[in-house]
């Protein structure tokens, strides 16, 4: 079966700085798949590039075989590659409901003159966006606090909102940056059967970042290891903990965090 | 049909349009009232106009006066010298075809403007449109067709309580209407975090662009009905100031708001006459021109308003009747 | 007259560049430390004149005299008038605002120069109207080639020159200088290292100030007439060739200030509207073009 997302030979420079080399990826359809690495070795650059926030000095990014490299993000989105931000990036002084429906608009069919004149096939939209949005919000158990003004959720529930967010422009592929950054072990747990709940329900393939060893080794089925930009290891996420290389660049740095 | 859907903002207005109306046939509201009344509604279409670019997308314009004063030439331009035609019944076609065409020549300029928007943000974009607005206001001063810095003369008053109610009600409902939509919230969550807008897969060039051509596009209608009212159009009645004049009241109201830039638009206007009123008797008695105490007022107010109630009058909220029930979505 | 690119007009150019290089350099300092575009840095400036005026009708009513020293006492007049408005500027309106959005800073600083100007011609004894800038030193004229250079032009030269070189020394050298460089780089650690950031940030509107503030008293002697509202075009001009030479870089805003000296000599030369419009098209030209400015670096806004 070929790869739902595929990089090629992806490089990228900050100036000087080669924060990603030669990064090569194959993801197929389905699967949950992860990407970990020390800080500052080129994790969150590797999602830039994918949904196009930079463009790779080198390489190609392919979704379906469609070459979508250093296309305009929101091409990218409407592609079918959904994200969230390792840095939370939600939409604080907009309800939790209302951040969901922005994230529906692109796909809305109205025109701006329609929704000014509150015509019949706007008024349908608006309530079908609404529905959808609140089932969603039903997944991800905020459907409670949809009125709440965004900003005001406690910091677990705002990383759901960011995963809500990112599903409901119905992607194929989900990045998730770091989804159980400062979460305590009972709600890592929970984000590890979100995570795969979503994967079944949705028919998303998950990509994504992580520190927390257990979440790779828990559900990922498949991880490459970037140590400076380059990749020193990938495979099965045993192995991958086994691995030499891996230990001392991990060890060497930040072991506290494994 | 927009209005049918709406019936609390409409029954509001409506009444507050026949309440004025009778209070003026009765004598109780001179023409004076009136005519500050006019100018009030004038500044209430530019400030919600001002608060979908700088209150609900989040951009920042400095140069909304300018958009105004494109409204005002090219309308004042066609009644004026183009047909040369009387303030009479039979003309208000002509009237309302000048000022839709000021208002699309404006919106016109405001994807020029929109455009800078696309790359610079904050400060950078309140430079840029405020040098616009600059240039627009220097473009005018030189064209001598329209009177160059002696402004254009002589525009018919067309402009009256009725045609000015009308159109600061139907900006108020398109703009409250829009915010309150998918486009609305589009506009938002570019405000709340425009690279997040970008990657739930908005065009938030688009929006942007757009929020600049539909704010400006009533800005030069309001510029339109201005001339119409005052009977002129001068260069720097569109100038840096009158920009600042609508920042104020958009600040002191709620940037976010709309019952606030409403409520702000009235009673600054109303301050901006009496302080008039009050420094100008002063001035006589006292043969001092003291003018220009006004503008220190105002700049004071406008700083302390950032010192101290940053979020204006009403923040982000709005007054009950402005809000649409949940199933009128 | 020939050609518009003479000798005249490269001199005249340099002449106005000196001025703007001075305001444009408070502005490239201050938004390098706080990242704010301190919109009444022009009516720095305007102070900056008036305060020469006064001070040259006070000395020459008690001690009489004219020529280089009185020059000299007026200039340290404006620039300390200068500092005390940008100070007091900072300290009331934009320290309250440190850690507030951006915009209300910038929003609070359009208020603070619609103030000062308003003020001031609000004033009895100051007043809206024009007043003609005494003659501090007698201008003298010399033919060189095919130009006049008058001392004024020497003077302004001179003035901005050592005010240049000072403060590249002081940039460089003290320790006042690397905390502003720290400080410029990065606030947040520069607090780490033990630096008093606010006490930076008011030593930058104070070296600011008095930048903007003997620029009022070289445009007051050469263009000689003041007014409250002479501040508002050059200080929007002196930002344009900041946002040229790269915001926040010195030699940034000393190189567009020229640039922007000489492009307004020889635009005026060619067509008065040219003349008025052509600081705004550079402004948008570098914004569309190379937003960063000339010498200016990328900015590495980490996503
Ligand atoms: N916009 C940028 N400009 C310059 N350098 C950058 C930029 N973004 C990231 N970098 C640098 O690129 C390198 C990789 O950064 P990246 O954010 O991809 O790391 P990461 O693996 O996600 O780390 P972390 O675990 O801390 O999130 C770092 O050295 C970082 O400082
Ligand atoms: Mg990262």
């Amino acid at each position: 079966m070929s790869a739902l997302l595929s990089i090629r030979n992806m490089t990228h420079y900050f100036g000087g700085l080669k924060a990603v080399s030669e990064f090569s990826y194959d993801i197929p359809p389905g699967v949950i798949y992860g990407l970990i690495g020390p800080n500052g070795s080129g994790k969150t650059t590797t999602f830039n590039l994918i949904t196009g926030i930079y463009r790779p000095t080198q390489g190609q990014v392919f979704l379906e075989d469609r070459d979508i490299t250093a296309q305009k993000p929101y091409l990218i989105v409407r592609a079918g590659i959904g994200r969230t931000f390792q840095n939370l990036r939600i939409f604080g002084g907009m309800s939790v409901l209302d951040n969901i429906r922005a994230a529906k608009q692109y796909r809305a069919k109205s025109w701006m003159l329609s929704s000014v004149l509150r015509l019949p096939g706007f008024m349908n939209e608006e309530k079908r966006i609404r529905d959808e949005s609140m089932a969603l919000l039903d997944v991800l158990h905020l459907a409670d606090r949809a009125g709440d003004l965004a900003r005001n959720l406690p910091y677990g529930a705002l990383r759901r909102l960011e995963i809500a967010r990112a599903l409901a422009t119905e992607p194929k592929l989900l990045l998730l940056d770091e989804p159980a950054a400062g979460m305590n072990p009972k709600e890592v747990q929970d984000l590890m059967k979100l995570v795969q709940r979503v994967r079944d329900e949705f028919k998303v393939t998950v990509f994504l970042i992580e520190h927390h060893m257990k979440v790779i080794m828990g559900i990922c089925e498949y991880v490459k290891v970037l140590d400076f930009g380059t990749t020193i290891a990938e495979g099965k996420p045993d192995d991958v903990g086994r691995d030499a290389k891996v230990l001392e660049a991990y060890l060497g740095k930040k072991g506290a965090a494994c | 049909m927009n209005s049918l859907k709406t019936p609390r903002l409409l029954f509001a207005a409506a009444g507050l349009y026949v309440v004025i109306l009778v209070m003026n046939l009765t004598g109780l509201l001179n023409d004076y009232f009136l005519h500050i009344i006019n100018q009030s509604l004038i500044y209430v279409t530019l400030t919600v106009s001002l608060n979908l670019i700088n209150g609900l997308t989040g951009q920042f314009s400095l140069g909304h006066m300018g958009f105004a004063a494109v409204g005002a030439y090219v309308s004042g331009t066609i009644t004026t010298l183009l047909f040369n035609v009387k303030p009479t019944l039979v003309n208000y076609p002509i009237f309302v075809l000048a000022l839709v065409i000021g208002g699309l020549a404006a919106a016109l300029v405001g994807v020029l403007i929109g455009f800078p928007s696309l790359r610079l943000k904050g400060d950078y974009l309140a430079i840029v449109t405020l040098g616009f607005g600059e240039i627009i206001r220097t473009i005018l001063n030189n064209i001598s067709v329209v009177g160059g810095p002696r402004g254009l003369l002589g525009i018919p008053k067309f402009s009256n309580f009725h045609v000015v109610f009308v159109v600061a009600f139907v900006t108020l409902v398109v703009v409250r209407n829009l915010a309150q939509s998918s486009h609305g919230r589009a506009f938002l969550a570019i405000r709340e975090n425009e690279l997040a807008a970008e990657l739930v897969g908005l065009n938030t060039t688009r929006y942007k662009v757009m929020a600049f051509a539909i704010g400006a596009f009533f800005a030069g209608v309001a510029g339109g009905l201005l001339g119409h009212l005052l009977q002129m159009a001068h260069p720097t009645q569109f100038g840096f100031l009158g920009s600042v004049l609508v920042l104020i009241m958009l600040y002191a109201g709620g940037v976010g708001s709309l019952t606030g830039s409403v409520i702000a638009a009235f009673a600054l206007t109303f301050l901006t006459e009496t302080l008039r009123m009050v420094l100008d008797s002063l001035s006589d008695m006292t043969n001092l021109p003291l003018g220009d105490w006004r503008m220190v007022l105002y700049a004071l107010l406008l700083i302390l308003i950032m010192l101290f109630r940053t979020e204006g009058l009403m923040g982000t909220r709005e007054a009950k009747i402005v809000v649409l029930k949940e199933d009128q979505l | 007259m020939g050609s518009i690119f003479n000798a005249q007009q490269i001199v005249n150019g340099l002449q106005l560049g000196s001025i703007y290089a001075l305001i444009a350099l408070g502005y490239t300092m201050v938004y390098g430390i706080v990242r704010l575009i301190n919109f009444a840095h022009g009516d720095f400036f305007m102070v900056g004149a008036y305060a020469a005026y006064g001070a040259f009708f006070l000395f020459n009513a008690f001690l009489g005299g004219s020529g280089l020293p009185m020059a000299a006492v007026t200039l340290i007049v404006a620039m300390a008038a200068g500092s005390v408005v940008a100070a007091l500027t900072n300290r009331f309106a934009y320290k309250p605002l440190r850690n507030k959005p951006k915009l209300s800073s910038l929003i609070t600083a359009i208020g603070v120069s619609m103030l000062i100007e308003y003020l001031f011609s609000a004033l009895p004894f100051i007043g809206a109207s024009f007043r003609a800038f005494p003659v501090l030193i007698e201008q003298k004229l010399y033919k060189i080639g095919t130009a006049t250079i008058s001392n004024y032009v020497v003077i302004d030269l001179l003035v901005a020159a050592t005010l240049m070189i000072g403060l590249t020394f002081l940039v460089r050298k003290t320790a006042l200088g690397r905390a502003m460089r720290a400080v410029s780089q990065d606030k947040d650690a520069a607090k780490l290292m033990g630096i008093d950031v606010e006490r930076v940030i008011g030593w930058t509107f104070l070296i600011g100030g008095a930048f903007a503030g003997a620029a009022g008293l070289l445009a007051g002697m050469t263009y000689p007439r003041i007014f409250p509202y002479m501040g508002i075009l050059p200080g929007l001009k002196a930002f344009i060739a900041a946002v040229l030479g790269g915001i926040g870089n010195i030699p940034g805003a000393m190189l567009g200030a020229y640039i922007m000296g000489l492009a307004e000599t020889f635009a005026s030369a060619f067509n008065s509207l040219l003349g008025e419009g052509i600081a705004f098209a550079i402004l948008i030209l570098v914004l569309l073009v190379r937003p960063r400015g000339l010498l200016g670096e990328k900015s590495a806004d980490k996503i």
